[in-house]
């Protein structure tokens, strides 16, 4: 079986400049929010806060845009295409959730035990869990269409 | 101040990081992983240990499990309003925060969260 996962260094020309300032400005807001936050409500509220998807609402917007130019490019009109792709990109971030979920509760035991060794097993716990949640969907899925594709076959020879 | 500064910059630059990254990958679906990095918790409970010492990261981390799990039941959310509905991303991903927020205060206090 062959990895699907691919690295195109071109998608990052596709951006304009002040996109990138966006999710840079985006970033650092959401940071300051969630320091503001825990300042006045507490360590636990602000800790909900950490998984505010903030980011993820700049960055569907953006796939769908860059989406849409490309296929207006192309002479199409893109907005259904647009849609699909940012769609693409909230089914990835649900598992990408599962990640994060990971990440918290390893970062919650660890943390009395070595500041490096939390957030390097953390981070590890995100990589592994969604990559790991990413590779279980895509088995269903596959294991979906081939029975789809048998089951249209046999009924068509019978 | 300028601790809010240092915040700003950290936060941009990790958030960005993260977003560069998922911008190189393909397919989608994958890329989207990277839209629920924990980017901007690596920020913050970088300086939050700093400051307050590794129990007041440990509160937040706790909590930011139901954060997490909140953010699962958005993102299904909205993959569901742009699929089924047609909305555009930017209405579509907005309006559903209070989805987020509705499932992140519900689980933390069913969690018996306190402030």
């Amino acid at each position: 079986m062959t990895i699907p996962i691919k690295v195109s260094l071109s998608s990052l020309h596709e951006g304009r400049w002040y996109e990138y300032l966006v999710r840079f400005a985006l970033g650092g807001a959401a940071t300051v929010f969630t320091g503001l936050v825990s300042s006045r409500c507490g360590a636990s509220v602000g800790g909900l806060f950490l998984a505010l998807p903030a980011i993820f609402c700049a960055s569907a917007t953006l796939i769908e845009s860059h989406e849409i130019r490309r296929k207006k490019e192309a002479g199409l009109e893109g907005r259904r295409r647009g849609q699909e792709a940012a769609a693409l990109d909230a089914a990835g971030a649900a598992l990408g959730a599962f990640g994060m979920l990971a990440f918290a509760a390893v970062f919650w035991v660890l943390v009395e035990w070595s500041v490096a060794g939390t957030f390097i097993g953390a981070s590890l716990s995100w990589l592994a869990v969604a990559v790991a949640a990413w590779f279980v969907r895509r088995r269903f899925r596959l294991v979906r269409s081939a029975r789809r594709k048998s089951g249209s076959a046999m009924s068509r020879s019978r | 101040m300028s601790e809010y500064v240092i915040r700003f910059l950290i936060g941009g630059a990790v958030v960005s990081a993260f977003s560069m990254l998922g911008d190189v990958l393909k397919p989608k679906s994958f890329a989207g992983l990277f839209g629920a990095a924990p980017s901007v918790a690596l920020a913050t409970l970088g300086i939050a240990i700093y400051q307050h010492g590794a129990g007041y990261a440990g509160s937040q981390s706790k909590a930011m499990m139901a954060g997490a799990a909140a953010l699962m039941v958005y993102s299904v959310f909205v993959c569901q309003l742009l699929i089924r509905t047609r909305m555009r991303a930017l209405p579509a991903s907005l309006l559903s925060i209070v989805v987020w927020l509705t499932a992140a205060f519900g689980l933390w206090a069913l969690s018996g969260g306190h402030a």
